[in-house]
């Protein structure tokens, strides 16, 4: 853990509670007795992109909820850029560039391509009371979508309805439209699921891309991927903490072996099954 | 992005582009022809007083499917803003002698006061408790115009005075008032067409679409659907203003609870969520009450049986199915 704190040279030992976008601790989430997530400590590394990954049921897509406030943590503390949000709306996370994805592709359907980026450009921009106007004040936003389109690879389907998109197409509009609120913290929920292996590699290329200058936390089944995206993850079993740090390290304990694969010898043997 | 241009029959939208004059599509350009040509030839076909209740009630359902069809809510009590809107307007008419369109402006208000009071309460629970909530608000206010003085009880505010528009033009003759009321409907009519097509509409559509998805990024979707209320709201007060001076009377009917009834009944059977639906719904609607008058307890059967066909068979409602036979949007 240590090394791998170290490798950001230009942070001081001041500037090391800034480092981190995102904290949590002791984070829980009880529903009637059952508990989803139990006492989560994280530490999201500005910059970086970390993966979130576990067992069906570790409690991945609740912690996410807890995140970014759809749901409320029964105990615990969520700091983010260095300011408590525990008790905030989701909409005001969102505000202050904390901005997620879903699980299911979640795209407003009958809405066209183009007008799926517009709706998040135009909260960003502001005049989204106005009734009395012609949605043509809406054209304004029409080139900086086009280029958030042309970005993910989708500029041929602008005028196309959302809900018409094959589902490749619908997760790279996801990640265009979260893209045009410029977040500071992006959190993709399974950004690959269900995906041709076509489209992972599209989507992993993308990721990449789009992670440059701010911070990414995903939810991520498919370990091939983490592996080749992640600069850190943290595993959960059982809405626990197992462990965090590096892939290469992670993936060597052999308590993450035991508990993502039962005997088997390596977690990369893993990847291949998942992917199947 | 080779396969983006292999892949071009995906990209075939199913409803075709939003374009025309004023965010009117082709057909509803028609529609809109059709419904003006009618509305100026009627009135010499037509008993007026007929036509402008119609139009009044038609305004009346247009406000409510403002939000059931475009934002999802399901009000059950939108008789105490009509009706409220109602009695502001009487009172204002015969007590205040104010002109018409003044009258009409205070029952618009009131019931957009009064919505923003009751939406801001009802909005923070979804479905049968929104609709519940609503329903019950409803009720206090007509137990509260049993009460009140002004309202005069049973009896209703009656003889209200039309005066004059503008202090100009006397508004005593029907075929004027036919032609204010018109008007009237006519400006609400197309606010609503406006609103739906405007960045705020926009947003509502999102909502609609995918609510979690708007709060994800950064929408707070109460704002939303209590500023659609209020309009609604609103809406519905200045047809139940208009409707008072019309008639000459403001009394508990307007107020009550089957008055919520039927504009769901009207919009509904006319199509949920299409702009002309609610017109030909409350056209339908009206036509039943007047011509099957007669007959009495028919009216309330043949009225229970068009509904139960229309949740059965036509679940689109006249419009919504006449729009999805012929594939244009309406």
């Amino acid at each position: 853990m240590l090394s791998y704190a170290a490798t950001d040279g230009e942070l001081g030992g001041e500037g090391r509670v800034q480092d981190y976008i995102l904290e949590t601790e002791g984070l829980t989430k009880e529903f009637r007795g059952f508990v989803a997530v139990s006492d989560v400590s994280l530490r999201i590394r500005r910059g970086t992109i970390h993966g979130l990954i576990g067992p069906n049921g570790a409690g991945k897509t609740t912690c996410f909820n807890l995140l970014t406030k759809f749901l409320q943590p029964s105990r615990g503390t969520i700091r983010y850029d260095g300011r408590e949000i525990t008790r905030m709306k989701p909409a005001e996370v969102a505000r202050l560039g904390l901005v997620r994805s879903f699980q299911i592709s979640a795209v407003f359907p009958h809405l066209t391509v183009l007008e799926n980026v517009r709706v998040a450009l135009q909260r960003q921009r502001g005049g989204s009371f106005d009734f009395w106007r012609s949605d043509a004040v809406l054209r304004r936003y029409d080139d900086r979508a086009r280029e958030l389109l042309a970005d993910v690879g989708l500029t041929t389907y602008a005028e196309a309805a959302a809900g018409t998109l094959p589902y490749g197409r619908k997760r790279a509009l996801e990640i265009a439209t979260t893209l045009a609120l410029d977040p500071t913290l992006m959190l993709l929920d399974e950004p690959t699921a269900g995906m041709t292996h076509e489209d992972v590699d599209r989507i992993v290329a993308l990721v990449r891309r789009v992670a440059q200058g701010r911070t990414v936390l995903m939810v991520e089944h498919n370990l091939k991927v983490v592996e080749g995206l992640c600069d850190a993850i943290t595993v959960l079993t059982r809405g626990r903490v197992l462990a965090e740090g590096p892939y290469a390290q992670v993936s060597r304990n052999p308590e993450v072996i035991a508990a993502y694969l039962g005997t088997d010898p390596g977690i990369s043997g893993a990847a291949e099954a998942a992917h199947a | 992005m080779a396969s983006a241009t292999t892949a071009p029959l995906d990209v075939l939208p199913p409803t075709a582009p939003r374009s025309g004059l004023f965010g009117f599509t082709r057909a509803q350009g028609i529609a809109l022809v059709v419904m003006l040509a009618a509305i100026v030839v009627l009135p010499f076909f037509v008993y007026p007083q007929f036509l402008m209740k119609l139009l009044c009630f038609a305004l009346f359902a247009c406000a409510f499917n403002l939000l059931i069809g475009y934002v999802g809510l399901l009000s059950f009590g939108h008789a105490a803003y009509f009706g409220m809107g109602s009695y502001a307007s009487a009172y204002a008419s015969q007590t205040w002698g104010l002109s018409p369109e003044l009258c009409v402006l205070i029952g618009g208000g009131v019931g957009a006061g009064l919505g923003l009071v009751f939406g801001w309460i009802a909005i923070r629970r979804a479905g049968i408790y929104f609709a519940m909530i609503t329903l019950a608000l409803a009720q206090m206010v007509y137990f509260f115009c049993v009460q009140v003085p002004f309202t005069r009880g049973e009896d209703g505010i009656q003889g209200i005075p039309r005066h004059a528009l503008l202090g100009m033009v006397d508004l005593g003759p029907d075929m004027r008032m036919y032609w204010f009321v018109a008007a009237v409907f006519l400006v609400g009519f197309l606010l609503i067409h406006r609103v739906i097509h405007s960045p705020f509409g926009q947003v509502l559509t999102a909502i609609r679409e995918n609510e979690p998805r708007a709060v994800s990024l950064g929408y707070r979707v109460d704002d939303y659907k209590l500023l659609a209320f209020v309009l609604s709201a609103g809406l519905a007060g200045v047809a139940g203003g208009t409707k008072a001076l019309t008639v000459h009377i403001a009394t508990l009917i307007d107020v009550n609870w089957p008055m919520s009834g039927e504009v769901v009944l009207m919009t509904l059977l006319g199509g949920l969520g299409t702009l002309f639906g609610p017109v030909v719904g409350a056209g339908v609607v009206m036509a039943m009450e007047t011509y099957l008058a007669p007959f009495g307890a028919w009216v309330t059967i043949s009225q229970g049986i068009i509904f139960v066909a229309c949740v059965l068979a036509f679940r689109a409602g006249i419009v919504g199915e006449l729009a999805k036979w012929l594939r244009v949007k309406l």
